[in-house]
């Protein structure tokens, strides 16, 4: 009997496992669910190249030329799904109820709103296709920029406009930007990077209140200062698309509980991944949910794995891993600066100059690092992640790297 | 099988690199340079792990005669 593997979302996880799917052999049903009534696309670059200009909708599509038919796929855009019933192994999407053998949650997370406010044209965030074409449009009628919350998101949106030669300041409630991700230290280092480019940095301010003016918004910061800007952009975190999963006893805790083979266990043939599942590795003892782009990907891949072959292995975990690029520099993170009690700054000399990393500890073992401006840097880091190293190992590892000692400290 | 890549595609993200680092590697550009194109049956998984984390497809697998 043919079966159907039901993937409810359309972004890159989703993509990715009917893709898998179909690659290692699946040759039954695929229907894909998207809320968005767009083809499929890849965000990294909303906040980047498409934002730039230096890449086009057509080249940031996920489908490849073949589109929905290339890899024989059921695609329903613009059919968001509304409820699963795990008994009866269907999905309600478009007033139909799909039956299923296998359930891809694929739905990602959507952007919190600043209290109170509702996105409007001039108060946006940037999550969707149609949010990057209409910043860049707001871009090209000029005002100044505001941008709420120093999250990488924002901070990619801020480099993007200034290169675009807008007026820009980056509102941050903590002390330093970036410092929810990285730590005071390297958000520092980063807040450096956006002053010497020309972006202004309120730090350790919140944002009171927003009015909508004609001609864009007037808003009011905790220490009482005004700023009028044509476009606010909001960037203070996510929330996971998981309402639709009300009453259907998938466990739901910050996002969709999993095994590390990204099973629900309490549901038979249903899996998340991405930025919506909450899993919880190998040996690990908490559930994370893990908002990058290559976690999304690696997830695409076990769930086809395990569809195809329900004996594969419980897979080790991966060095979490995510990069980003601000002011022409790429600012790469491996593991988590978050989970870490140490951070020291050490600059190396390479044969293309000085190049900085932040290597984390943990306890004193390595925990972390973000890598600025060094892509070849991060085999490195990973690798040493993966085998457990130690925090002496990587740095020397990384002087053989760069072929010269390290400079010392920052 | 054989690796493919394309310079003009690539970002210099370096995510194949740190999956793979024995198959790529970044020039001195930083843009992706295959360093062992031929790739034995027992390395295939890493290499296609390198070619997932792509963000642009700059870097795919050729059959054999390819
Ligand atoms: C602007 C931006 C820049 C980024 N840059 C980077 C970067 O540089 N590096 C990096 O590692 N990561 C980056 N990320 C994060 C990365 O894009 C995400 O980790 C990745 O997109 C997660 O994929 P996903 O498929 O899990 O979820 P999402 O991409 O969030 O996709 C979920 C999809 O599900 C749809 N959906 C929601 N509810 C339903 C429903 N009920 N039925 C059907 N469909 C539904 C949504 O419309 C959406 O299309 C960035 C993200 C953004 C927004
Ligand atoms: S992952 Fe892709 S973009 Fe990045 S260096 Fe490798 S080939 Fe280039």
């Amino acid at each position: 009997m043919r079966e159907r593997a039901v993937i409810v979302g359309s972004s890159v996880g989703g993509i990715r496992t009917a893709q898998e799917l179909r690659r290692l052999g699946f040759e039954d049903d695929i229907v894909v669910l998207g809320a968005e009534d767009e083809l499929p696309y890849d965000k990294p670059p909303l906040s980047k190249q498409l934002l730039l200009g230096t890449q086009t909708e057509d080249q940031i599509s996920l489908l490849g030329a073949g589109g929905w038919d290339g890899l024989q796929l059921d695609g329903r855009p613009g059919t968001p799904a509304t409820a699963v019933d795990i008994d009866e192994r269907t999905v309600t999407a478009g007033g139909e109820e799909i039956e299923y053998d296998y359930l891809i949650i694929a739905t990602g997370v959507r952007p919190r709103t600043l209290g109170g406010l509702a996105t409007n044209e001039s108060v946006v965030s940037v999550r969707e296709l149609r949010d990057a074409r209409a910043l860049r449009q707001r871009l090209a009628g000029g005002g100044p920029m505001l941008v709420v919350g120093g999250g990488f998101i924002g901070a990619e949106v801020a480099s993007s406009a200034r290169a675009l030669g807008a007026d820009v300041t980056i509102i941050e409630a903590l002390e330093a930007p970036f410092a929810r991700a990285v730590g005071a230290e390297v958000g520092g280092h980063l807040a450096s990077l956006h002053r010497d480019n020309g972006v202004k940095l309120l730090t350790g301010v919140g944002v009171d209140a927003v009015k909508q003016t004609s001609d864009g918004v007037v808003v009011r910061l905790s220490d009482g200062t005004t700023h009028e800007a044509g476009t606010v952009v909001v960037g203070i975190g996510t929330m996971p698309n998981t309402e639709w999963l009300d009453g259907s006893r998938i466990p739901v805790d910050n996002g969709v509980l999993t095994d590390a083979s990204c099973a629900v266990q309490a549901a038979e043939g249903v899996y998340a991944i991405g930025d919506v599942a909450r899993s919880i590795d190998k040996g690990a003892t908490v559930y994370r949910r893990v908002e990058h782009w290559t976690n999304a990907v690696e997830q695409a891949h076990i769930v086809a794995k395990q569809i195809i072959d329900p004996t594969s292995p419980v897979p080790d975990a991966r060095a979490p891993y995510f990069w980003s690029d601000q002011f022409g520099t790429k600012i790469q993170m491996v593991g988590r600066p978050a989970e870490s009690d140490s951070v020291e700054l050490r600059r190396f000399l390479t044969p293309a100059g000085e190049k900085t990393v932040a290597i984390y500890g943990l306890r004193g073992a390595f925990a972390a690092c973000v890598a600025i401006g060094w892509p070849r840097s991060i085999a490195t880091c990973r690798s040493a992640w993966e085998r457990g190293a130690s925090i002496d190992h990587v740095v020397a590892e990384l002087e053989t790297l760069s072929s010269g000692a390290s400079v010392g400290l920052t | 099988m054989r690796i493919k890549a394309d310079v003009v595609k690539c970002q210099g993200y370096g995510n194949c690199v740190g999956v793979d680092a024995k198959h790529f590697d970044l020039d001195d550009d930083g843009l992706v340079v295959v360093l062992d194109e031929v790739v034995d049956p027992s390395e295939m998984e890493t290499v296609d792990a390198a070619i997932r984390s792509c963000p642009v497809s700059a870097i795919w697998r050729a059959g054999a005669d390819a």
